[in-house]
């Protein structure tokens, strides 16, 4: 597939001025909507995770008329619920010399230089009042005896930020988004839409009005109309098949509006997390994923020899290879996720990985036992080693754990300018769906942080300058309405037609391995172009040889899933032409031919300092550039030897 | 191994509904048990009958979507374990498995091993909050919570909403869901305004769902993937009392 290069991206939005004020000279900027006229005002929000589900609440809460849809049987299922470190904020209460400019100077740098500064900084200033509302909700951070928040370091941060709630930050942030959106439900403000699957968004007067939606119960195709659209549908780390995010997770909603119109920023920024447990077998159904703090105590190392298959006692120390540790003598084992991720690929990919296939990696806490004790490792560590052992059956405090790494989040998303609005009036996008903040690698307790400034805070400020104008926006266009409609029933009339012989399973399992090995966490230009030679084949046959059993009305999973398969292989498409283009490595996009004499990324930021915002054509994609500027922090090579 | 599986296929709310038998083959002992249903799925899929219906979405146990009664006994028989965490190496080959959907009538099943919780969305709505909206909240440190009161809170707090302790109360009692949330917030400050109200008004509409009344069979706690303790039923009824005579 080949692109064509249109118009660059000249203004995001963001206000000018010093850094730290610029996100006080936008609120102060942004026109209000005068309280009568709010109610008057409806808003859809796609999606009940961190960023949707506050959104949503807090939309209400300011009087506006929200319509709230998820496709989960309860708002109070997304998968940021299962988020388990920790959320960062620059509240300094450690006194260790942590700020605003520091988080922001962090996550910019982290972010290997290609997310946008103004919106980082503002993600930063933000962050202090995401953990002010959070405890007034009732949310149970963890606590030090005088009664005060506990927080920790993650990830490799200098300074401990990261405040958590044990291993389950993510349920209890969730649950104080859900219990405030279950409160605005009872009050009127909210109008819930439960087991409803967006599946296309109206366009009408060159703005998003609304969205189509299948009722997954009844299978009737609903239409709702509104005066601005916010999609908080989170990432498309499920494009793999095996990934770390929830079976529902997919790209339906953020594809459907990318084709109507909406860019698409840096869908090749995928985050491969190092500790998952390793695949077990062809059933397996998704994969879990182990707490970075593991790497703290646990040394990772493989057989020094190719092929050496006896058991790990057995084999000595002088045969082992530790190779973080050999490999990045300073940090050793706690290299970011992306260093480790790769490394671990490389050992396995030379024939020495361990366990079923050789696909994974020996993660050792026999010299912490030796160290700490067994009851010190067990305190440390010993939920995760009751869940590591629940599913493999194995048990760590015996025999070294087997990890391998996974795709974990997406970094890419729907474009979107300062206010968060997409290339669409009126679509506005919000947490993971989105691109912005995170650049080409996405810190350590930083997706809680991000999901909660746009939905609490930046999203409800930004959305009132639009709906003040809501007063020009005229009707919604009948045959816009109609023609979307028909998009949905056409699509879901030709899934159950085809009746061929492979399921839709059967087909996400195949795109997701050759998107794993092709445009995985090494990417070459070679694999990439024949990615892109084997996608359309592969949705050729899907689109004729696919079987979806049963009818479009009434509840009917293998169809769902088939929609979303439908559109998770035009994705990856655009994936692979956005991996070729770039030309060089950065964050979690490593491009083979772009590396150093020893190995590592190299950036290219001479050519490549610019997010990547595709838009669709039907003659193939159009790249637009938004050329990153860094006005306040100094771009610098990372390096962790 | 080789199970046969005796699953509950019902097409809809109206439909009267029945066991149904299948035959798996070769399947692995690593597999989770909602991987060994997927398999089962697609082969009936191929063979152009209906697939079994059944919630799932995180599949590592936090989510709560999942939930199916496995041998009698709601998310089977290992311990402090949801549906999706339960791993084949813990049924012997040549088994037979029952499965069968939570079975109450504030949960009316929609199709086969899928039911409708939301009974418990609206309990939350009647008084499982804090009132604090956006932007209104005061320093986190403004008020410092004591640590045992922040960890028994948490404790609470980490109910999934799966509805299994609905499921195995012979009363079908929903007190357990209830009063973590209550036990949740009545022991944090933030809390205390809206203490009475809350027990108050998440009681009242738990009896409207149509859930039972608890007599102490401690069924709830057995089964709840969480552990959340009986204990918490007692603080939910002493709130409730209180807010009674206030």
């Amino acid at each position: 597939m080949s692109y064509t290069v249109g118009e660059p991206i000249r203004d995001t939005k963001a206000p000018d001025g010093p850094i730290e004020e610029r996100w006080d000279t936008r609120r102060f900027q942004a026109k209000l909507v005068n309280p009568a006229n709010k109610r008057k005002l409806t808003v859809i929000v796609v999606g009940t995770g961190l960023a949707g589900g506050s959104a949503a609440a807090t939309l209400g809460e300011l009087g506006y008329n929200v319509k709230s849809f998820c496709y989960q049987d309860s708002p109070r299922r997304a998968h940021s619920i299962a988020a388990q470190g920790g959320i960062n904020a620059a509240k300094n209460y450690r006194g260790d010399g942590d700020s605003v400019y520091r988080l922001f100077y962090d996550t910019v740098k982290g972010g290997d230089f290609r997310a946008r500064e103004s919106n980082v900084y503002r993600l930063a200033q933000v962050s202090v009042n995401i953990i002010d509302q959070a405890v007034a909700q009732g949310v149970p951070f963890a606590r030090e005896y005088g009664g005060l928040l506990d927080t920790r370091s993650f990830g490799g941060a200098q300074v401990s930020r990261t405040f958590y709630a044990r291993g389950q930050t993510g349920q209890q942030l969730l649950l104080g988004a859900y219990q405030a959106l279950e409160r605005q439900i009872a009050a009127g403000t909210v109008e819930m839409h439960t087991r409803h699957e967006m599946l296309e968004l109206i366009v009408s007067g060159g703005r998003a009005r609304g969205v189509v939606v299948r009722d997954m119960v009844t299978g009737e195709i609903e239409t709702h109309l509104a005066d601005a659209v916010v999609l908080a549908t989170g990432g498309y780390g499920n494009v793999f098949f095996l990934s770390t995010n929830a079976k529902g997770c997919n790209t339906t909603a953020i594809w459907r509006a990318h084709k109507r119109g909406a860019y698409f920023g840096n869908p090749c920024f995928t985050q491969i997390h190092p500790t998952c447990i390793p695949v077990s077998g062809e059933y397996q159904s998704k994969l879990t994923l182990m707490s970075e703090s593991l790497r703290n105590d646990g040394r990772v190392w493989v057989p020094l020899r190719k092929g050496d298959d006896r058991a790990p006692g057995d084999i000595p120390e002088d045969e082992r290879d530790y190779y973080l540790e050999r490999i990045y003598p300073a940090f050793g084992n706690l290299v970011p996720r992306d260093i480790a991720s790769r490394a671990a690929k490389n050992v396995c990919d030379e024939g020495r990985g361990v366990g079923p296939g050789g696909l994974g990696v020996y993660l050792d806490f026999a010299d912490a036992i030796a160290r700490l004790g067994r009851e010190a490792v067990e305190k440390k560590y010993g939920n995760l080693f009751e869940m590591y052992e629940r599913i493999t059956g194995e048990n760590p405090y015996d025999v070294p754990m087997r990890i391998y790494p996974a795709v974990h989040y997406t970094m890419g998303g729907l474009w979107v300018d300062y206010d968060l609005q997409s290339t669409i009036p009126g679509l506005f996008v919000i947490g993971e769906a989105n691109f912005s903040d995170h650049g080409a690698n996405r810190l350590g307790a930083s997706a809680l942080m991000q999901g909660l400034a746009d939905g609490y805070f930046v999203l409800p400020t930004t959305i009132g300058d639009y709906l003040a104008g809501a007063g020009s926006f005229g009707p919604v266009d009948d045959a816009d309405v109609a023609e979307a409609r028909a998009s949905v029933t056409g699509r879901i009339e030709k899934l159950l037609s085809v009746n061929g012989t492979r399921t839709a399973d059967s087909f996400h399992r195949e795109l997701g391995r050759l998107m794993w090995d092709l445009c995985g966490m090494e990417r070459t230009e070679e694999s990439l172009r024949k990615a892109l030679e084997r996608i359309p084949e592969l949705r050729e046959e899907f689109w004729n040889n696919v079987k979806v059993p049963g009818d479009p009305d009434g509840l009917n999973q293998a169809l769902e899933r088939a929609g979303r398969v439908a559109d998770f292989f035009e994705l990856a498409e655009l994936m692979c032409v956005d991996a070729l283009h770039r030309d060089e490595s950065c964050g979690g996009h490593f491009r083979a031919e772009s590396q150093d004499a020893d190995g590592e990324a190299l950036r290219d930021d001479d050519n490549f300092a610019y997010v990547a915002a595709w838009e669709w054509s039907p003659r193939g994609p159009v790249l637009h550039k938004e050329e990153l500027e860094y006005e306040y922090v100094k771009m610098s090579q990372r390096s962790y030897k | 191994m080789n199970l046969t599986l005796k699953v509950w296929r019902q097409n809809g709310p109206s439909d009267k509904g029945r066991m149904v038998t299948y035959r798996v083959e070769d399947v692995s002992p690593d597999m989770s048990f909602l991987e060994m249903l997927d398999v089962l799925n697609e082969r009936l899929i191929l063979e152009g009958d209906d697939p079994v219906a059944f919630d799932h979405d995180c599949r590592e146990g936090i989510c709560g979507m999942c939930g199916m009664v496995i041998n009698g006994v709601a998310h089977g028989e290992q311990r402090a374990t949801t549906t999706c965490q339960l791993h084949m190496r813990h049924f012997e080959d040549g088994a037979t498995v029952t499965i069968e959907p939570w079975r109450a009538a504030p949960f009316p099943v929609v199709k086969d091993l899928v039911v409708d919780r939301s009974a418990f969305d609206r309990i939350i709505q009647a008084g499982g909050f804090v009132s604090v909206p956006a932007g209104s909240a005061p320093d986190a440190h403004a008020v410092p919570v004591p640590k045992e009161d922040a960890d028994a809170a948490f404790d609470a707090a980490t109910c999934i909403g799966c509805g299994a302790c609905v499921a195995a109360c012979p009363n079908g009692s929903a007190s357990l869901f209830a009063a973590a949330k209550i036990t949740h917030l009545g022991l944090l400050p933030q809390g205390q305004p809206e203490r009475d109200s809350r027990a108050r008004a998440m009681v009242e509409q738990m009896d409207a769902e149509g859930f039972g009344g608890c007599t102490n069979t401690g069924e709830c706690t057995a089964v709840c993937p969480k552990g959340i303790p009986l204990d918490a039923i007692a603080r939910m009824n002493a709130d409730y009392l209180r807010s009674a005579t206030r």
